[in-house]
Formats: structure tokens, C-alpha cells, sequence
């Protein structure tokens, strides 16, 4: 089975990493970086970068709900057509089809529970095909994209070992 | 009635003649100043992989806290004679061919005080870590350094084991991949030593505990050549490759009679390794590839931006196959390794460990441990740039 290139692993951890320092990293070049992270842009690999951020410390107010949709399936079209749909709305952050108990998963943003709640019910619910709804809100994170949002204590290590 | 002797003077004979560690005077050095960036921790910098953590924890939440066999969890050899067949191929009865110790440390130690003879000489080869001579020594045996230099990648050549096997020569330890050089050993080097033991019949040890270390190719460990398994005390350990070094957890593996040996010394002293620990090397070595894997791709950019630095600023230095150092060669600034690395540690905050400490032919090298954070190398490599850039100056 092929493994990701370990360019796109190491942009993922950082994506400022510089190219002199991927290269140092990789053993390659600056040159060749630059090559390959413009043709994993062009190719729609790389699809954009983001920071992770713990919102949890910003003092400015976010509210996130995690939304199951179970939708009816329509002919032709699936799942798909009500999906890409749901997924323009600018306050879904994320959606993904899935399997189990309910059809889509939603990340929803908004500044107050009032706010997500009105998306959910005056938006979301009333799209035809859509059956249910159950909002779930976030009440803090703990991990997001890999990336613990705690430090683990500081221990005190040896200076100097064999 | 008076005793007049000192209490120097009660320490056995071998024990006052043995020397303090080299890196003891400049350990001292550095724990007296602040803000250091130490390259000189052969440790990684990296917590034990939380899988490990939480199987420990829950196995001291069950009580897992009583003795366990002298030899070791019956789970934990079967753990290890899996591993090591699926990484060399060789096969060892998980109950009578293992001991688990309390690190690799213990395991070479139990190893040279049950098969060496007072009068025996021992071949080891330096630079190497700063214990196997004295270990040597206090199971009474007499060590014999068998030098190794750059021009061959600091790997032990049979022209040279040669040269220093004698008639009392009974036992030969190696140390691939290599602290404090990083060498690795390549599959014709493994077959020429190989051969040189079985003609000698010399027994041999082989600390392979950075044998899941290997950046290029894969790590080619010694009890995979014909007719090794019989005459080969295998050791290795959790604590580098796993990042549990203060668990204490290592092992050996030897035919029956050799385990046996160096079983007896472990329950008169140690008894047996921690339980809970145990506990957690299961895991590792069950469930832990993928943890090993990260870790190892993290030292190889670690590596890389390390040699090409200290290249670009002209020092040359040999590229590590294994292990997490490098020496470079420090001998044309006209400095002794001690006086470079207390002038860097003075001058600079940074803190590497004199060659010398691994033995006379360390001299004109240093040692760089690569485990510490991607940060600290290159904070600690633009430091080392400022420092020899000041010294061109002022010559």
C-alpha cells in the first residue's frame, strides 16, 4: 500500500514551515520542495491551509453543534445532491456521510446557541428529504485535527547522560 | 578496638581503581548554569507513547503490583520472542531463552559476571558507551578497547578484532547501531564478524538495542547469521526505541544454559524487573509500530537538518545509519574535545559531550545527541555557527 509523501505530513503539522527547513528535514532540496507543494496545490491535493485554533482561550464567542441529519436518499442523486447542498451554507464547517444510525454528520458554527439554533430549524430542517435532526452542543474541545488543546506537564530531564 | 583505615580505604580494590565516568565532571558543569540547550541527553525527548502510559496505568489500577517470575512475565517472553523473530528471524523459547532485566543495562551486566572468567579478556570496540569497560572490569574480567575510526565509519573491522584477540581472549561485545557514533553495521561487516567469532569461538554480545534506529536500511542484527543464535547473548531494551527509559525494562535472549547462568545473579540481586513496567513493554512491543515508526521518521529529519548544518558550518561529521548522535569533528579548531565543549557550554549555553568520554580515540570529536526537540537543535546549531564564527575571529 502506498504512504503519504512525507512532505504533505510534515505541512500538516506545520504548514509554515519554511522550504529551507523542509528541505534540511527531507534531505532534498528548496528547489524540489517548492515543486512538489506547487503541484500537490495545482492537483487539489493540498486544498488550503488552516491554523488550529483552541477556542476554548479566544475571548470572542463561538458556538459549535454537532448535528446527525438522516435524510431520504433520492433517485439518481443519492445522498449526494442534499449533501453538497447542506455543505454551501457558510455556518457548516464540516459534513460527512456516514454509516450507522444516521446519514450525515454536520459541524455547525455560530456565535449563540440562539443563532445555531435558528440555522438548524428554519434552514436545515425544512431542506426537502431531510427526516430528522439531533443537535448536539460542544461544550469544550480536547483535541482537534491531531493537535492536543492541553500541554502535558514539563518534567524535568537530565542535562547531560551516557 | 581502633580502626585506623579510612573508609576509602574499605572500598574494594577494583571498585577505588575504577574511574569516575568522564561525563560526570561536565554533567557537574552544566547543572551549575541556567537557560542551557543540551544536545548531551541520550534520551528521547519524546514521553513514552501514551498507549504505553495508559496500559501501565491500568495494570497498577488492576493491582498489578507483586513480584513476577525471576525471568519475566510469561506474557511479556512470548511478547518478545514474537518480536524478535519477526524482526531477525530467529526464534527463542519464550521460556527458557528470555530474562527480562531491569534495562539493558542489568542484562549486560548479569551477561559479563556469568560468563567472564578473572583474567579474561574482553573485546570491545570504541568509541563506545561510556559503561562497557568498567562493567567489564567489575565482573573481573579485562577489557581490550578495539579502536575504531572514521575512515571505516567508526565500524569494527576483522582486521583490527584480530589484532587485539588474544589467547585469553573469551568474549566480544558490539554495540550496532553505535552510541556514541551512530555507526551501523552493513550486512557484510555483520558476516565478517560472524565468521571471525565462529573461527575464534569467541562468545559474543550484542547490545542491538538501537537496532529499530536505522534511517536507510534496515537494522541487520548479528543472531541472523548461521551459527550466531549458539554463541550470541542478544540484548535490548525498551527505552530508546519505545521512549521508556525510566521504566528500567530490558532483555536478553541466549541459548538456555547462558539464561540460565545470568538468571541466577538477577534473583540473588534484582529479583525481578517492575511489574507494571512489564505491563507497559507488552503493549509496546504488541501494539507500539506505528509510535516506533513516527519517532524513528522525526530522528531522521532530526539527522538531516543536524549533519547538513554541521557540514555547511565546516565541521565534518560523519552521517549516522542508527542510533540518535553524531560526532562531528571538532580537532581543526585547534581545541581538545573537553576544552570545545566546556568553551561551548561557557561562552554559548550549549552543551555536548566530549569525545574522550567514550575513550582515548574520541579525542578531536564531540558528541551531538539528535533526540533533543527540533527547536533545540537548531537554537543549539546557530549557537555552535555564532561560537566557531567568533573563534575564526579572534585567532
Amino acid at each position: 500500500m502506498a504512504t503519504m509523501d512525507e512532505l504533505l505530513r510534515l505541512l500538516q503539522e506545520n504548514a509554515l514551515e519554511t522550504p529551507e527547513n523542509l528541505a534540511q528535514m527531507l534531505d532534498t532540496n528548496e528547489e524540489d520542495v517548492r515543486q512538489r507543494i506547487a503541484d500537490y496545490e495545482q492537483r487539489g491535493i493540498i486544498r488550503g491551509y488552516q491554523a488550529v485554533i483552541d477556542e476554548d482561550r479566544l475571548d470572542v464567542d463561538v458556538v459549535t453543534a454537532v448535528i446527525e441529519v438522516k435524510i431520504t436518499p433520492q433517485r439518481e442523486h443519492g445522498f449526494n445532491e442534499i449533501a453538497e447542498r447542506i455543505s454551501r451554507f457558510p455556518e457548516v464547517q464540516s459534513l460527512f456521510l456516514m454509516s450507522g444510525a444516521f446519514d450525515l454528520l454536520l459541524f455547525v458554527t455560530g456565535r449563540t446557541l440562539h443563532e445555531v439554533a435558528l440555522f438548524v430549524s428554519d434552514k436545515l430542517a425544512t431542506i426537502e428529504g431531510i427526516n430528522s435532526t439531533a443537535t448536539h452542543f460542544m461544550l469544550k474541545t480536547y483535541k482537534q485535527n491531531g493537535v492536543l488543546m492541553h500541554s502535558e506537564d514539563e518534567y524535568e530531564r537530565l542535562q547531560v547522560s551516557p | 578496638m581502633n580502626d585506623s583505615r579510612s573508609p576509602r580505604d574499605r572500598v574494594g580494590r577494583v571498585v577505588r581503581d575504577l574511574p569516575r565516568s568522564g561525563i560526570r565532571d561536565f554533567f557537574e558543569l552544566v547543572a551549575a548554569r541556567d537557560n542551557v540547550i543540551s544536545l548531551g541527553v541520550g534520551e528521547p525527548d519524546f514521553a513514552t507513547p501514551w498507549r504505553v502510559r495508559e496500559a501501565t496505568i491500568f495494570a497498577l489500577e488492576h493491582g498489578a503490583t507483586s513480584y513476577s517470575s525471576n525471568l519475566g512475565l510469561p506474557q511479556l517472553r512470548r511478547a518478545i520472542s514474537s518480536y524478535v523473530k519477526r524482526r531477525t528471524g530467529v526464534e527463542y523459547d519464550p521460556k527458557t531463552e528470555i530474562l527480562v532485566t531491569v534495562g539493558v543495562s542489568e542484562a549486560l551486566d548479569l551477561a559479563m559476571r556469568a560468563l567472564l572468567e578473572p583474567g579474561d579478556e574482553a573485546l570491545y570496540h570504541e568509541p563506545s558507551y561510556v559503561s562497557y569497560n568498567p562493567v567489564i572490569r567489575l565482573a573481573g574480567g579485562t577489557p581490550v578497547a578495539v579502536e575504531t575510526g572514521s575512515e571505516h565509519g567508526f565500524r569494527v573491522t576483522r582486521a583490527r578484532l584480530e589484532e587485539c584477540t588474544g589467547e585469553r581472549t573469551r568474549l566480544l561485545l558490539l554495540n550496532y547501531p553505535n552510541n556514541p557514533t551512530g555507526a551501523a553495521l552493513e550486512p557484510a561487516d555483520v558476516a565478517e564478524i560472524a565468521a571471525f567469532a565462529r573461527e575464534r569461538d569467541l562468545l559474543v554480545l550484542s547490545d542491538e538495542i538501537y537496532g529499530e534506529l536505522t534511517y536507510d536500511r534496515d537494522h541487520c542484527s548479528l543472531i541472523s547469521q548461521p551459527g550466531m543464535k549458539e554463541r550470541t547473548v542478544y540484548l535490548h531494551g525498551m527505552s530508546k526505541a519505545w521512549s521508556m527509559t525510566g521504566y528500567r525494562l530490558g532483555f536478553a535472549c541466549a541459548p538456555a544454559e547462558l539464561i540460565e547462568a545470568m538468571m541466577k545473579i538477577h534473583q540473588y540481586t534484582m529479583l525481578c524487573a517492575p511489574t507494571p513496567s512489564q505491563k507497559g513493554a507488552i503493549e509496546a512491543l504488541e501494539n507500539g509500530d506505528e509510535d516506533v515508526e513516527s519517532m524513528r521518521a522525526e530522528y531522521r529529519r532530526r539527522r538531516n537538518v543536524m549533519h547538513s548544518r554541521f557540514e555547511a558550518m565546516g565541521l565534518p561529521c560523519m552521517r549516522p545509519d542508527g542510533a540518535f548522535y553524531m560526532m562531528p569533528w571538532i580537532g581543526d579548531t585547534g581545541m581538545t574535545s573537553k576544552e570545545f565543549a566546556v568553551r561551548l557550554l561557557e561562552e554559548k549555553d550549549v552543551a555536548v559531550v566530549p569525545g574522550t568520554a567514550f575513550g582515548e580515540c574520541g579525542e578531536g570529536y564531540v558528541r551531538c545527541c539528535f533526540a533533543a526537540s527540533m527547536d533545540h537543535i537548531r537554537a543549539a546549531l546557530e549557537r555552535i555557527e555564532a561560537f566557531l564564527a567568533s573563534e575564526k575571529v579572534s585567532q
